[in-house]
């Protein structure tokens, strides 16, 4: 191998991104679908944090904290609404959530 | 009183209003009825008569007084073709006037005079006459048609003599079905009318070529204008004149157009009397004198006036010769007196023939009238051969018809002698004249002294043929009915003094003819033409004005019309004027001589067959084929049915039948059609287009699935298309 | 040498993540990504940001797992064995997001050419500050940063906020 590059974490983050579309299209608990959109969030974080690593440049860091904050915010309210949906129909399976259907 | 006299027409319409709007339902007295529809006549003769001496007072020249009442017609320019008094263009314009001159005048006072008489007369005769309010409206037909002739012999130009005109045509139409109950009366009127319409058609021609000639209707306007720029024998001047002509045979009933008179003695016997006696049938002999000056510019319209009246003479009198009915007798003998008039107007004598429509006034109403007397008192018996001896019964009737007899037959001395002989004379001697036409007027003169005597003989005299019931109520008719007829009889005896002929001036006759002519005094309105003047050799010379004194008179004066010129008439040469004279005095005492010993020939033919017993049926079995025709009236009404009424009504089935057929089943074709195609489009309208709309919509319908299924509500799936819009953009990023 | 770490740490990270992914039992999944964020963090620390490193398992591996869990007990584990596990579109969206993932990979490739490969000068610069990454990180936070350190924590008391009321049974 050759020395550890940038391309490598470039293309971990891109793999683990993928990782992450797929299962939030895939899985049908709602949870998990929340679950997945952490791995994403996970993925533009090792992005940010490598590209700030092999530039004489902070920002990425710092984007990153404030990113985690974020999606700890996030998580919060996506689980609260887990729990009033369900409450109103007891069932975490987001193929209930059809009212839209057209 | 001349300035009033434009009421004279207008006081009758008092009388209409009254007993017509008022009589039946709220008065309801026959006597008041009767009293005011004499009174307004008579009131109009005593203004008539108070106008008439004014205007005799006056100076010849003045004799003319016109007014107009109110402005009726008035347009705007009509275009006339192009003529020789050179109007362009000219408004029609037509004031309702009144014209008072030495005609008119004449005529107001035989209308109104003869006209009160009448009404006096028919409160007797219609006294018992059911229904009960027939009497009113008798009156008020009276009355009108009182009104109308007289808004004709006073109007002052053709349209006010056309108002009159028609209006005396639907008098009489209403008169003559006056029991309109009877079916013979109706078809009697109607027949009256058809053919007074078809003369006044003719008329309306006339009237309308002459407007368009002359750009106006005013008499003064148009004859001072055709004598001065027409020659004799113009083609529109007779065209125009041949076509009242046509018009005046249909109001007077001379050929071709006389068949409605006969039957018109259907009406009660004051309306003959009035009506088809003295003064609507007239009419059409005012009409030629009036038009006089443009008669005479139409020399082919002369003979033909002249012809057809001597013919009509003729004819009517030999059907009267047969004729049973009593009052058919007197029809016949109007056709044919009416038929003189006509023929004195034809041959240039145009005063002459106004004389004669005076006398003929009198003696003929009276006539009329006393046998109305007479079948009054025989509760309406008509047939001459059921009566006989009546003068036992009724002395003043027999003695009144005794003169009208004799006056109609032209013994001398009554008035119907002077006028028939000088129309008699005038159709010898006159400008138009010729022997013939003085043949037949003698002839028929004999003929009418042969059936009037007749008539008498057959009523009056001999033996009783009453049947017995009859007989034994006859009776004099009261005093309301006898009183006109003497009046008129006197007015028979003295009526002829007025137009003593030329031959018979001598001693008080000449004295008398000084003070009184009615020849002279109709010279304002007839110019030289009022009768044949001794000496007079050239028809044209009597041409007012248009003409030079071409006989090379040295004073000639030929008088125009609408006095402006001297009374007199001088239009010969003074130096030959008296051998001319001479002469024409011997041939005029011939002629009269002949004529007087034909009518007293006939008048004792008459009481040769009639007389003597038991009236014979010898003349009929005798003249076997000449009777059946006099009988059938030469089939003269038989031909016009054939020829005219059923063709007219077979047109009108014709039409009738197209009408049903063609435009009835064209209409509903339409409807059909229109069924059909509303059909169709509705067809249409809902295969295609409802079609093509609601097809649009199903294939929406259905391709809408593609686009359903996108919206499942399912997050899963919009964020599988978010990821596949990142896959587009970051392709495209990479790519392009 | 480290070029093996990071593969080693690379490989964690991915199979948990795969795992995670495609494990039935939602325990099973909370648990794998705990090892994901604890290895993401391992890689943090590989970049010499060991701030984040830290930041990184306490948060994700600490409170937000934490918070998974709760809410996993709270709705009935026993009910989500019920359910079909994986979407009827399981498999366009598996191929779809392994074609952007590689899509994505190339972008970023090609994108860092402009950046050095080797990490030892920027990086040596970088040790130079003080106190290393945290104290740095520190002094941009409170200074260059303070704005959206202050949104950022005014966000976190909303989410607190909304979180509780969502989940209140009444208000």
């Amino acid at each position: 191998m050759a020395t550890l590059g940038l391309n490598h974490y470039l293309l971990l983050s891109a793999l683990l991104f993928g990782i992450g579309v797929a299962g939030v299209l895939i899985r049908r608990n709602v949870i998990m679908v929340l679950m997945c959109l952490e791995l994403i969030f996970n993925a533009a974080n090792i992005n940010l944090v490598a590209v700030s690593r092999f530039r004489p440049d902070m920002t990425g860091q710092v984007f990153t904290i404030f990113t985690i904050a974020v999606a700890a915010a996030e998580v919060a309210i996506g689980l609260g609404l887990v729990i009033a949906m369900f409450r109103n129909s007891t069932t975490v399976n987001v193929d209930e959530l059809h009212l839209l259907k057209g | 009183m001349l300035e009033y006299f434009w009421l004279i027409p207008l006081i009758p319409l008092v009388g209409v209003l009254v007993n017509g709007l008022l009589a039946s339902r709220y008065i309801r007295s026959q006597l008041f009825t009767g009293v005011l529809a004499s009174g307004c006549m008579l009131v109009a003769f005593a203004i008539g008569l108070g106008s008439f001496v004014q205007l005799a007072g006056m100076p010849v020249a003045d004799r003319h007084v016109e007014i107009e009442l109110y402005d009726w017609i008035s347009t705007s320019l009509v275009h006339m073709h192009d003529n020789a008094v050179g109007v362009a263009a000219a408004p029609l314009h037509v004031p309702f006037g009144l014209q008072f001159d030495p005609l008119s005048a004449l005529m107001v006072l035989v209308v109104t005079g003869v006209g009160f008489l009448i009404h006096v007369y028919a409160i007797g005769y219609m006294k018992h006459d059911p229904p009960d309010k027939g009497f009113y409206r008798f009156f008020t037909y009276l009355n009108l048609f009182a009104s109308f002739m007289l808004i004709l012999v006073l109007g002052n130009s053709f349209a006010m003599m056309f108002i009159g005109w028609e209006g005396v045509g639907l008098c009489s139409f209403l008169l003559i079905g006056y029991y309109y109950q009877k079916k013979s009366a109706g078809d009697a009127a109607k027949k009256a009318f058809v053919a007074n319409r078809v003369g006044d058609a003719a008329f309306l021609i006339g009237m309308f070529t002459l407007f368009f000639t002359f750009g106006t209707l005013d008499y003064d306007q148009i004859f001072s204008a055709a004598a001065a720029n027409y020659e004799v024998g113009a083609g529109v001047i007779t065209f125009a004149t041949m076509m009242l002509l046509i018009g005046a045979t249909g109001k007077s009933a001379q050929i071709p157009l006389y068949v409605w008179l006969p039957d018109a003695m259907e009406g009660p016997t004051p309306v003959s009397a009035l009506i088809h006696a003295a003064t609507m049938v007239t009419a059409g002999v005012y009409m030629v004198v009036r038009a006089n000056v443009l008669f005479s510019l139409s020399p082919a319209t002369m003979t033909a006036v002249a012809v057809i009246g001597a013919l009509t003479a003729l004819m009517a009198a030999s059907i009267a010769m047969v004729q049973n009915d009593i009052k058919r007798v007197l029809a016949y003998s109007t056709v044919s007196q009416l038929g003189y008039m006509f023929l004195a107007c034809g041959v240039g004598a145009y005063a002459v023939g106004v004389f004669h429509l005076m006398t003929h006034a009198f003696f003929k109403a009276l006539l009329f009238m006393a046998a109305g007397s007479v079948m009054h008192a025989l509760h309406g018996e008509l047939d001459m051969w059921k009566m006989g001896n009546v003068r036992k019964y009724m002395p003043v009737t027999h003695k009144t018809f005794l003169v009208g007899t004799l006056a109609i037959a032209g013994v001398p001395g009554l008035a119907g002698f002077f006028s028939k002989d000088e129309i008699l004379w005038n159709a010898w001697a006159g400008p138009n004249g010729a022997p013939w036409l003085w043949a037949v007027g003698t002839l028929v003169a004999g003929m009418t002294a042969f059936y009037m005597t007749r008539m008498l003989i057959m009523v009056f005299y001999g033996e009783s043929r009453m049947d017995e019931h009859t007989e034994s109520h006859v009776h004099e008719n009261p005093h309301v009915m006898t009183v006109p007829l003497i009046i008129l009889a006197i007015l028979s005896i003295v009526g002829g003094y007025v137009g003593i002929p030329a031959n018979l001036q001598v001693g008080p006759l000449a004295a008398l003819h000084d003070r009184v002519d009615i020849v002279r005094w109709l010279e304002p309105v007839t110019g030289g033409h009022g009768e044949a003047d001794p000496g007079e050799a050239d028809a044209h010379a009597m041409l007012p004005e248009s003409a030079t004194p071409a006989a090379g008179s040295e004073a000639a004066q030929i008088v125009a019309r609408s006095g402006n010129e001297p009374a007199f008439v001088v239009t010969a040469q003074d130096g030959g004027a008296e051998e001319h004279a001479e002469d024409h005095t011997a041939l005029e005492w011939t002629l009269m001589l002949i004529s007087t010993a034909i009518a007293l020939a006939g008048i004792g033919l008459a009481y040769r067959i009639y007389g003597r017993g038991q009236p014979a049926d010898e003349p009929a079995k005798r003249f076997g084929g000449l009777y059946s025709a006099l009988w059938n009236k030469y089939w003269v009404d038989e031909l016009y049915d054939a020829v005219l009424v059923n063709r007219a009504k077979d047109l009108g089935k014709g039409l009738w039948v197209f009408d049903d057929a063609v435009l009835d089943g064209t209409v509903n074709g339409v409807a059909e059609a229109t069924k059909q195609s509303a059909a169709a489009s509705n067809e249409f309208d809902g295969r295609v287009i409802d079609g093509t709309v609601n097809g649009t919509a199903s294939t929406v319908w259905s391709g809408s699935w593609i686009f359903r299924a996108l919206q499942t509500g399912m997050v899963q799936n919009y964020a599988l298309v978010i990821a596949i819009g990142a896959f587009v953009l970051v392709s495209a990023y990479l790519f392009l | 040498m480290e070029i093996y770490a990071f593969y080693a740490i690379a490989a964690v990270v991915l199979s948990s993540a795969v795992l995670m992914v495609t494990s039935r039992n939602l325990v099973h999944s909370i648990v794998y990504m705990v090892i994901s964020f604890v290895a993401v963090g391992a890689l943090f620390i590989l970049l010499e940001a060991e701030f984040v490193a830290a930041v990184q398992i306490l948060v994700y591996a600490g409170g937000i797992v934490v918070l998974f869990l709760f809410v996993v007990m709270l709705v009935n584990v026993t009910e989500t064995y019920q359910v079909e596990f994986l979407h009827r579109q399981w498999l366009p969206a598996t191929v779809l997001s392994m074609i952007l993932a590689a899509q994505i990979g190339f972008l970023l490739w090609g994108g860092a050419g402009s950046l050095p490969a080797d990490p030892g000068a920027s990086a040596s610069a970088l040790r130079a500050v003080d106190g290393g990454n945290t104290e740095t990180l520190g002094m941009m936070l409170y200074t260059d940063y303070l704005l959206p350190f202050e949104v950022a924590s005014v966000l976190l008391l909303v989410a607190m906020i909304g979180a509780i009321y969502l989940s209140k049974k009444r208000i």
